[in-house]
């Protein structure tokens, strides 16, 4: 009997196992065969390369060249904000202080990364928006730079939580020596432990890019939805993940609209499957050292 | 001229550290501040309690807090046995293959597809293929994928956290593997796997991306009666509210922002106070 119990239970944690995989290869077939009739209909070329974005136009055009300049200058924007300011913060709580205020430091981060989407783009509506039209004197603040400022709060948490464990993971020994050769925690900091912590921090970069790439609610909110190619980060943008959010609820099943808001939904899926696959990499590195 | 020493250097840099991290923290203090400041003052059990009127500008948001919680429900109670027994495969019984390594390669990268393309994979499965239709169950099911990576990886790290050895006392004393791990694993892992449960109702309760087309309305005007019918949620109903509505008062979204915070961080406190209480008294 307890036999049979163990090869039952065997059998079901596997299935439950695999799910994720069948999950992300359904995902993945599925945007592929509704992306498939699209290209097939409209051209991958004039796809991608196309410069106009108008569904309801005639005859209709499907280029998501602005789409993704706008996910570009939203994204870099915020990678510019968020990687040097996560980074040092990570290295402030791990290296710098006690333990009781780390601990402090770290809930913090944490909460964080709880505070919904919809929640930071109200406040970036509410606060950041017309500060950024008076501080720049612009004649609007939806622009991809107020976008950038609060998605590098959103990308924030990823970074300074992995990059700050794998600092901490770096082997006592490697401090202690170059502490023993008589240099400063700080050179020491600087040179031996974020030489050593490198690849899990670069690896933790991009698991923050990636998060950002993905965001919907927040750059649907705050970053005016115009879908003109941007020249600058003070214009106004709009970005592949709130073409789909906005657009979706209005499209008839199955019809050409529908099927290019699944192919922007596919090329999302590639281009974060790709980041995710090399920080998985990374992090894979780091851990055989 | 005062020369750069290592020590003054030291010094420098700390300092900018510490701004950086004054940086991060910051923002969120007033992000809370702002929010209870301007929010407190619509907040009372009639808000917490009654239907919105006037379209929505009056009147309180008790349906988008019942259908939040109609919809963390479903997803949990989806999400998190099979979560937990995705963790069990990979840590109590997976060998090192290309299968395991093809399940981790697919654990990392679900938990990197962006939200909205859950949406859209729900509503193409779940509301037309499936026939769903925009319900509560169907919104579940996207979230619940969504949510799996996230159960399945703190579960694991619980898991992995129980000492070899107790696995091994226990199979000496001739216990099979299925009971020492509900006898012995779990217990030991509950703390952790936990912790990991409430952390992601919290996230989810916030999401609303996914549920955009697959189990959000704008507005209805009765509480949800079954799985298959649509609902306000609270996250849905505040990006309405202040971005479709026209003059509506900012209070009321202040208060709802309120609302949806507070669920939020009630639950990321549960979650790290569990976390704490269990290192504290842990066995090992």
């Amino acid at each position: 009997m307890g036999k049979i119990v163990d090869t039952v239970v065997e059998k079901i944690v596997f299935l439950c196992g695999i799910l994720s995989v069948i999950f992300v290869i359904l995902i993945f077939g599925f945007l592929f065969i509704e992306s498939f009739a699209f290209f097939k209909n409209f051209g991958i070329l004039k796809f991608i390369f196309g410069r106009y974005w108008c569904p309801n136009s005639e005859p209709v055009l499907f280029g998501i060249f602005s789409l993704l300049m706008g996910s570009f200058f939203v994204t870099l924007g915020a990678c510019l904000i968020a990687v040097p300011v996560g980074v040092m913060t990570a290295l402030y709580i791990s290296e710098v202080v006690n333990k009781s205020v780390r601990d402090i430091l770290k809930f913090l981060v944490e909460l964080m990364a709880a505070i919904p989407s919809v929640v930071i783009g109200f406040i970036g509506m509410i606060i950041l928006v017309p500060c950024v039209r008076k501080l720049f004197n612009i004649p609007t603040g939806l622009t991809a730079f107020s976008g950038s400022v609060m998605l590098a709060f959103m990308a924030m948490p990823t970074i300074v939580t992995i990059s700050e464990d794998a600092i901490r993971s770096v082997p006592w020994q490697y401090r202690e020596g170059a502490l023993a050769l008589g240099a400063t925690k700080w050179q020491t900091v600087r040179r031996i432990v974020l030489k050593t912590a490198r690849p899990a921090i670069i690896a933790a970069i991009m698991l923050g890019i990636g998060r950002v790439i993905g965001e919907t609610m927040t750059v649907m909110m705050i970053t005016g939805n115009s879908s003109r190619i941007p020249h600058s980060i003070f214009e106004p943008v709009r970005t592949m993940t709130a073409v789909i959010a906005a657009e979706m609820g209005e499209t008839v099943n199955g019809s050409m609209h529908y099927r290019a808001l699944f192919s922007i939904g596919l090329m999302l899926f590639l281009i974060t499957f790709t980041i995710n696959f090399v920080a998985d990499l990374f992090l894979g590195k780091n851990k055989n050292k | 001229m005062i020369k750069l020493t290592p020590k003054l250097s030291q010094k420098l840099s700390y300092l900018i550290l510490f701004l950086a991290t004054v940086l991060v923290i910051m923002p969120i203090i007033v992000m809370i501040f702002i929010i209870v400041k301007n929010g407190i003052s619509v907040i009372n059990w009639e808000f917490l309690s009654s239907m919105p009127r006037n379209g929505m500008r009056e009147g309180g948001i008790l349906p988008a807090i019942v259908g939040t919680f109609a919809i963390v429900m479903c997803t949990t109670m989806l999400t998190l046995p099979t979560g937990v027994c995705a963790a069990i495969y990979l840590n109590e019984y997976a060998r090192d293959n290309t299968l395991t390594r093809l399940i981790k390669l697919g654990i990392v990268n679900l938990a990197g597809v962006p939200s909205v393309v859950y949406g859209l994979f729900g509503f193409g499965i779940f509301v037309m293929f499936l026939k769903l239709g925009v319900s509560i169950i169907a919104g579940a099911l996207t979230l619940s994928i969504m949510e799996l990576p996230v159960i399945i990886t703190t579960s694991r790290n619980a898991l992995n956290s129980v000492p070899y050895s107790f696995r091994e006392a226990s199979w000496a004393l001739g216990v099979s593997r299925w009971q020492t791990i509900r006898c012995i694993v779990l217990p030991n892992a509950l703390s952790g796997i936990m912790t990991g449960a409430v952390l992601s109702i919290a996230r989810i309760s916030g999401e609303t991306a996914p549920i955009l087309f697959t189990a959000a309305a704008f507005y209805v005007p009765h509480l949800p009666h079954s799985i298959f019918d649509q609902v306000m949620t609270l996250p849905y109903h505040l990006y309405i509210i202040s971005t479709q509505i026209p003059n509506m008062p900012s209070n009321v979204i202040f208060g709802t922002a309120l609302v949806l915070l507070f669920m939020v961080l009630t639950m990321s406190f549960v979650a790290i106070f569990i976390r704490i209480y269990f290192r504290k008294h842990r066995k090992w």
